[in-house]
């Protein structure tokens, strides 16, 4: 017979929780849900775009009640759980109903405070909470002018906002003098109210309610100095408590919340509880992100699996009021030891301010230009250190040099028809449609759904943004813990370190060690783990090529007509006489519809058969060239200048080490592909300060530059060190390449990489440490001795020539081989 | 429709494909990690993507175009995307693989 499973709260952080469950374990529990509400589970955050008549409630609808018949769940609707036996394990609800259970989670979530005056009974009178909060508002609407909001925090002003859009003459009443006073410093708040002045809103700072008056409905509210103004609402948006009665009531321990530990276990170890009604080492949380972080942790004890911890959550909030930009993260008041970084342009309204401690960024408000708060909030979780950067950390990195979205960087101006993702060509419109009709809450979400930022990632801080204008601060960002693909729970270096300390030899030791939760993995996931095997264990591993990318398959790139293109290796970009006459013979030969210069200083053969690859690649491995590994999440070119050889301006010979780090570093595989480029003085001919590594030669030695992208989004390399000679620059670029390798996540660039393990990491272990970096290119130059060799040569003839052969339906139906009408 | 003979099982490496080229199109035989055998008109139905180049994981391919992953089974893209290509039964006779083809 299965468990018992029974969740008391049909919310947002219970549901997501059972929903997380049945991705582990569909088959383990006999589910029981109780919901004091009538309905099924709604999506909460979307209560202001109900109440500004922007959404339906059908439309905020996430599990309607059929869901959980298709999923055997029994749900009990509108009966509120009065009891629960911890000795005989049941739970008893006011209508008498009596569910066993082996585990209980408890998702009570919250009560909206109310201040203690008098009148709070009085018609008129409501918090701002469920969708009958909503419907009361809604109707008040109707018929009523005057509303008072009483907390002028993100709730009040949300439902200022929303009441205001129904034509409501609203007044905020706030009892510090500051808005958002939790989020927001003075200078940010102050502008604020200003804005929100201006679209009609009025505000009494510093009023403490003393009585709602009225005779059976509300007829005003009062404040300490005896002051009235008229309200025909009033919406009480304090704050929240969380809902321990019923958890009091059985005697499970609780504080300001219900306590659990990191596996949101209670005191009571068949009780769970998650969501708005927990405090976890000491913190309770009442925005979705934390909660759904609790959910999918609960989740992995409740299945049995036991390995995640819940370490608390970092918040950040943004409000969801259109045309107002506020973004805020973190510790925004600091101590003795913080400093602070301002940023203020009053003329625009910007207002800008990052808080840091240790070298690490603690907190940030953002005001006006939000385009920056992911990233900077991915900073703050990271503890990034930010010391070689903090001069620059408030100039919004978003649009600058970034292509494909026209320079714009605020999604809140932009009209519904304005285009977001430039590769796929997806409007605003259809991503905050989408958004809201299919219930999406993460970055993923909306990639699976839409395609926008799921190609080149240019528009993902676009994304983002409509997220959060859309779902408010409540928008999950991508989890602190991101998992490395769905079919695991684990991370990138989690699965790396599992490998190395577990000894994890090949791709189904690895799933099978880390539980992996499909049986044959997924194009994610194959792929990023044949590389850290082969990364790992060199001359070991096996290499998979059922688990790399067709282009790494074919030793080609793979064009959108399903032909091919071929790229032979041009050492450090310099060719001869020779070697053209072979590529201009093979393109003749093989009827090569373009034959084009890349932008990596060698030859392109566009639209060759697949069928045709073999023969190719035997032309011109006969003529002494090989493959160029342009396919490959591999060292890709090596770009010169001529140098000192040639150029009068030249300081030293760039061609010549080129050559040299090209004949060191080719058939290597990396995270992703990777660049190399040596410039013969600081003229900077070969544009190295845009490559993953990068040479500039000066007349005293060799500056090396590391970390460039000339992509989506460019980024200008950081100035790693200074050497005399040739020899060094050639151990610290296979020292540099190896940490590369080792340390990055699949399909991480240099750049992406070191802006998240920061500049002063790489530093510290390649220029500080000599011994790690002699071990580091020892290691890669171990691995080297057993990669380089040419796939080309190894294709072009004999049983894996033959693989590249499609079989003939035709000339086998002529030989007569065709079994016409044989039976199965 | 008729049998058609598509070579040696041999030929097709597990989660791999072979193309067998027909007259009215390509046809890609997939093989899974289980042995499966599975035959589809190569074509995604997204922007006609070689399906029978995508890595093949469970019995699902991923179209090296665009990362739309097709079951193989019905031959329907996973959602959220939509769309269908063609399915054809297979069967191994003596390691010896035969696609059913419509005639002409």
């Amino acid at each position: 017979m299965k468990s018992k499973l029974v969740l008391v709260g049909n919310g947002m952080a219970g549901m997501r929780a059972v929903e997380e469950l049945l991705k582990l374990e569909p088959e383990m529990y006999d589910i029981t849900v109780f919901g004091a509400e009538l309905y099924g589970n709604y999506n909460r955050i979307l209560l202001s775009p109900l109440l500004a008549a922007e959404n339906t409630l059908d439309d905020i609808m996430l599990n309607p009640t059929s869901w959980y018949d298709d999923n055997g769940i029994t749900l009990h609707a509108g009966k509120t759980v009065t009891t629960i036996d911890r000795a005989k394990r049941s739970v008893t609800a006011d209508d008498g109903t009596n569910v066993p259970y082996d585990r209980l989670i408890l998702a009570t979530g919250s009560h909206p405070f109310m201040i203690p005056v008098p009148g709070i009974e009085l018609d008129g009178v409501v918090s701002y909470r469920d969708v009958d909060d909503v419907n009361k508002m809604l109707a008040s609407a109707k018929d009523h002018t005057n509303a008072v909001v009483i907390g002028g925090g993100l709730l009040g002003l949300e439902a200022a906002y929303g009441l205001q859009k129904q034509g409501m003459n609203v007044t905020v009443v706030h009892l510090l003098d500051s808005l958002m006073e939790r989020q927001l410093d003075k200078a940010a708040a102050a502008l604020l109210k200003a804005s929100l002045e201006k679209r009609g809103l009025r505000f009494e700072m510093e009023a403490e309610t003393k009585a709602i008056l009225g005779a059976s409905r509300v007829e005003s509210v009062q404040f300490g100095d005896g002051w009235e103004i008229p309200a025909d609402l009033v919406v009480m948006a304090v704050g929240i408590r969380p809902n321990i009665d019923l958890a009091k009531s059985a005697g499970v321990y609780c504080e300001r919340g219900i306590v659990v530990n990191d596996s949101l276990q209670t005191y009571d170890p068949r009780i769970y509880a998650v969501g708005e009604c927990v405090q976890h080492r000491g913190d309770c949380y009442g925005l979705v992100a934390p909660l759904f972080e609790q959910a999918k942790i609960l989740a992995n004890h409740v299945a049995e699996y036991g390995y995640s911890r819940y370490e608390g959550s970092m918040v950040s909030t943004k409000l969801k009021v259109t045309g107002i930009d506020v973004f805020s993260a973190g510790d925004i008041v600091g101590d003795g030891k913080t400093e602070e970084v301002l940023f203020q342009d009053p003329a625009k309204a910007i207002y800008k301010k990052l808080l840091i401690k240790d070298q690490k960024i603690t907190g940030a408000v953002l005001y006006g230009d939000t385009a920056d708060g992911a990233r900077i909030f991915q900073m703050i979780r990271d503890g990034i250190d930010v010391s070689e950067t903090r001069d620059d950390l408030l100039f919004t990195h978003h649009s600058v040099g970034d292509s494909g979205t026209a320079g714009v960087s605020s999604t809140t101006s932009m009209t519904a028809n304005t285009e977001i993702c430039g590769c796929n060509g997806v409007c605003k419109g259809t991503i905050v449609e989408t958004i809201v009709s299919k219930q999406l809450f993460t970055l993923d979400d909306v990639r699976q759904h839409t395609k926008a930022s799921s190609s080149c990632g240019s528009c993902t801080g676009l994304v983002e943004q409509l997220l959060a204008d859309t779902l408010g601060g409540d928008y999950s960002v991508s989890a602190a813990k991101k998992s490395a693909c769905p079919c695991t729970e684990f991370t990138h270096d989690e699965i790396r370190r599992a490998i190395r300390e577990q000894e994890l030899k090949s791709i189904p030791d690895v799933m099978a060690f880390l539980d992996w939760t499909t049986s044959d993995g997924c194009h994610k996931c194959r792929p990023a783990l044949n590389f850290y095997l082969l990364c790992a264990w060199p001359g070991e591993y096996r290499d998979d090529a059922q688990s790399r990318f067709i282009n790494e398959r074919a030793h080609a790139n793979i064009q959108k007509d399903g032909t091919y293109s071929v790229v032979p290796r041009i050492w450090g970009g310099v060719t001869s006489p020779a070697e053209l006459k072979a590529i201009a013979e093979v393109a003749q030969k093989y009827d090569v519809p373009t034959v084009k210069f890349t932008g990596g200083q060698r030859l392109d053969l566009l639209g060759v058969k697949k069928e045709d690859l073999p023969g190719v690649w035997g032309d011109l491995n006969s003529a002494g060239l090989v493959s160029g590994h342009a396919y490959g999440k591999a060292l890709r070119t090596v770009k010169t200048c001529v140098g000192s050889e040639w150029c009068r301006f030249g300081t030293q010979d760039s061609t010549g080490l080129g050559i040299k780090l090209e004949r060191m570093a080719w058939g290597s595989w990396h995270p992703h592909k990777v660049k190399l480029a040596v410039s013969g003085c600081p003229r900077n001919c070969a544009e190295a300060t845009i490559k993953d590594f990068g040479v500039v030669c000066v007349d005293s030695g060799y500056e090396l530059h590391v970390g460039g992208n000339g992509g989506i989004k460019i980024r200008a390399t950081d100035f790693l060190c200074k050497l005399e000679t040739e020899e060094e620059v050639l151990e610290y670029c296979g020292a540099f390449l190896q940490l590369y390798r080792e340390e990055a996540h699949y399909l991480e660039r240099t750049a992406p990489w070191i802006e998240r393990v920061g500049l002063a990491t790489i530093k510290t272990v390649i220029v500080d440490d000599a011994e790690r970096r002699a071990q580091l290119h020892a290691r890669f130059l171990r691995s080297q001795s057993f990669s380089q060799h040419d796939p080309w040569a190894e294709h072009a003839t004999g049983e894996k020539a033959m693989t590249f052969m499609p079989i003939d339906a035709l000339r086998q139906e002529r030989a007569g081989e065709c079994a016409e009408g044989s039976t199965q | 429709m008729s049998w058609c003979p598509a070579g040696g099982l041999s030929q097709i490496p597990a989660r791999g494909a072979r193309v067998l080229k027909t007259g009215n199109g390509n046809v890609a035989v997939f093989r899974t990690f289980d042995d499966k055998l599975f035959a589809l008109a190569d074509r995604c139905p997204h922007r006609q993507g070689p399906l029978s180049q995508g890595i093949v994981h469970g019995t699902k391919v991923t179209c090296p175009l665009h990362d739309w992953v097709i079951d193989l089974s019905t031959g329907s893209a996973v959602a959220p995307d939509s769309g269908c290509t063609s399915t054809y039964p297979v069967k191994v006779e003596d390691g010896l693989v035969y696609v059913d083809l419509p005639n002409g």
